[in-house]
C-alpha cells in the first residue's frame, strides 16, 4: 500500500533522472568538474542553481581531485554534499575517496560508469566503479533510469544513517542509461524532501563552541584501530539498506533489496550481472523459460559492502552460474566473479562457476550474446565441467 | 596511558579535545637545546615569531626563556637571533653535556 502521490510516467535520460533527484534533495554544496558521460547531470543542475530552483552552493573547481576535496571540506563543515563524475574523473579523485570514507563523511557521487583509458574511450563499462571498490565507499548499482533515480533518493538515508556514516556512489551505465531516454516515474518534491529528511553532521567543524580537529596523523600504534572501526561501519550497511529500501517500497511502491533476483527461485542455470545488461538478460531468461530451461538472473544492487551470505544462499542451489563482468582485472578474474566465488566458497558442493568478460568500452551486449552464455551455462550444468574459468565474449577472435 | 581499543575511538577519529597537542611532550625529541643568554638579548622577539612550536615563552611582551616540554631543538631561534654587538642571545648546546 503506497501512501505517496502518484505521478505520471515521463520519458527522460538517466542523467536527467539523477539531476532531478539532486534538485529534489537540494544538497547544501555540490562541487563538480563535469566529465562525459556524467556531464548532463551538472549541466542540468547548474540550470537549477541559476534559476533559483535549489539553495545549493555549486562550486566549480579545476579538477576532480579538487571536486572531491571541496566535497570533503563542505561535508566535514557540516553540509550535505554531492558530486557527479565518470571514469578518469573518479580515477583522479582516488586519493580523496579514501579520505572521505576515513573521515566517515556521507558524501554522494552519482557515478556514470565509463571505461578507463587507455585506449581513450568515453563509453560505458564498470572499470571506474570497480577501481574504487576498495576505497571504503558504499556502491549501489542501477539497471535503468528509474533505479538510478530511486537509488539517489535513498542514498543519503543510507550514507547518513548514524550506524553507517560512509560516503556512497550511485552507479549507472554511461550512455546506455545516462543518455538513453526511457519512461520512468518521478516522486513529488514534497515526498522526496520528507523521505530524505534533514542532515545533521556528527561533529561538524562549523561549530565554534566545540572546536575540534579532523585529519590528524595516526601512527602504527593507532592506525589499525581506526581501520577496524571503519570496517565495522560497513558491516551495518546491509541492514540499513534493507530498512531504507523497505520504507521506500512501502511509501512509493517500488521494492529493492541487496540484489534483485529474476526467476531465480528454482533456477538451475543462472547469470549474474550488474546494471543495464540485466535488462537484456531478463528478456532472454524469459525466452529460455518458455523453452523449458530453468534459467534465472541475480543482479547485485549493493556491491560494496558485498552481501556474501545472501548471495551465497541465493545461488547455492543452482547447477551452473556464469558471472558476467563489464570490467576486467588484468591477470585476475573479473571483479564481480571474485565476489561471487567468495560468496559460494562455503557452498563448495554447489554450482559450477565461470566468468565471462563482456561489453568493455561500451561494446554492446546483444540478446544473441546472452543466448551464447546461457547455452554454455546449460552445457556446464549438464556436465559439471568448466572449460575455461575466465573468457572474453563480444570480442573478435 | 592505556591505549584505546577500536571500539573506544571517537567517531571518525575526530579529536574532540581541542588543543590537546599541549599534552604531547615533543621536548623528548631534542638532541640540541637552546640556551638563553639574557645579557645579550635586545628583546626583538624574533625567536618568538620564528619558533615553529610556540616554545619561546613571553611574559609582558618580554622573552623569558623556553618551554622545554615542547621545544624540539630545531635551532631556528638561534639562527634568527641578532644578539647584541655580534654576541648571540641564543646558543644551541648538545643535550646531555
Amino acid at each position: 500500500m503506497t501512501t505517496a502521490t502518484k505521478t505520471k510516467m515521463q520519458a527522460v535520460t538517466g542523467n536527467q533522472a539523477v539531476a532531478e533527484a539532486l534538485r529534489q534533495i537540494d544538497p547544501d554544496v555540490i562541487a563538480a568538474y563535469p566529465i562525459t558521460p556524467s556531464t548532463e547531470i551538472m549541466q542540468r543542475f547548474s540550470e537549477f542553481v541559476s534559476n533559483g530552483k535549489v539553495e545549493t552552493e555549486l562550486i566549480l573547481v579545476e579538477s576532480e581531485h579538487s571536486a572531491m576535496s571541496a566535497c570533503i571540506g563542505a561535508s566535514a563543515a557540516g553540509g550535505r554534499v554531492a558530486t557527479a563524475t565518470s571514469a578518469q574523473g573518479l580515477a583522479l579523485m582516488w586519493e580523496m575517496l579514501h579520505i572521505a570514507s576515513g573521515y566517515r563523511l556521507p558524501i554522494m557521487i552519482s557515478l556514470v560508469n565509463r571505461a578507463l583509458s587507455a585506449p581513450l574511450n568515453i563509453h560505458g563499462d564498470h572499470s571506474d566503479g570497480m577501481g574504487a571498490r576498495d576505497t571504503g565507499w558504499i556502491q549501489l548499482y542501477s539497471e535503468n533510469a528509474q533505479e538510478a533515480y530511486d537509488n539517489s533518493v535513498m542514498a543519503y538515508r543510507i550514507a547518513e544513517h548514524v550506524d553507517v556514516r560512509l560516503p556512497i556512489m550511485v552507479c549507472m551505465d554511461g550512455f546506455i542509461i545516462s543518455h538513453s531516454i526511457e519512461s520512468m516515474q518521478f516522486l513529488e518534491d514534497e515526498d522526496v524532501k520528507k523521505f530524505v529528511g534533514e542532515h545533521k553532521q556528527i561533529d561538524p567543524l562549523l561549530d565554534f563552541d566545540n572546536p575540534k580537529s579532523i585529519g590528524a596523523l595516526v601512527l602504527p600504534d593507532y592506525y589499525m584501530e581506526h581501520k577496524r572501526a571503519q570496517h565495522e561501519a560497513t558491516t551495518k550497511v546491509k541492514q540499513v539498506v534493507l530498512n531504507v529500501s523497505a520504507e521506500f517500497g512501502k511509501k512509493f511502491g517500488r521494492d529493492y533489496g541487496l540484489f534483485e533476483t529474476y526467476r531465480l527461485e528454482d533456477a538451475e542455470v543462472v547469470l549474474v550481472a550488474l546494471n543495464s545488461a540485466a535488462g537484456t538478460i531478463k528478456d532472454e531468461v524469459d525466452r529460455y523459460r518458455e523453452k523449458g530451461v530453468k534459467a534465472g538472473l541475480l543482479k547485485p544492487r549493493l556491491f560494496r559492502p558485498f552481501p556474501y551470505d545472501e548471495v551465497g544462499d541465493a545461488l547455492k542451489n543452482a547447477k551452473a552460474v556464469c558471472v558476467m563482468d563489464r570490467a576486467d582485472s588484468y591477470g585476475g578474474h573479473g571483479p564481480l566473479f571474485m565476489e561471487v566465488a567468495s560468496a559460494l566458497y562455503p557452498h563448495r558442493q554447489g554450482p559450477a562457476l565461470f566468468n565471462k568478460v563482456y561489453g568493455l568500452g561500451g561494446r554492446d551486449l546483444m540478446p544473441h550474446h546472452v543466448d551464447q552464455v546461457l547455452d554454455e551455462t546449460i552445457e556446464v550444468a549438464k556436465t559439471g565441467a568448466v572449460k575455461m574459468i575466465k573468457e572474453y565474449i563480444t570480442v573478435r577472435n | 596511558m592505556k591505549q584505546m581499543n577500536w571500539k573506544e575511538l571517537p567517531h571518525a577519529g575526530t579529536i574532540l579535545d581541542a588543543g590537546n597537542a599541549d599534552g604531547y611532550e615533543t621536548g623528548s625529541w631534542r638532541s640540541f637545546k637552546p640556551r638563553w643568554i639574557e645579557e645579550n638579548c635586545i628583546q626583538c622577539l624574533f625567536c618568538w615569531i620564528y619558533c615553529p612550536d610556540t616554545s619561546v615563552t613571553v611574559k609582558d611582551e618580554k622573552m623569558t626563556g623556553f618551554d622545554y616540554k615542547h621545544c624540539k631543538g630545531c635551532g631556528v631561534c638561534a639562527v634568527e637571533c641578532p644578539g647584541k654587538k655580534g654576541n648571540k642571545a641564543i646558543v644551541m648546546e648538545e643535550e646531555g653535556k
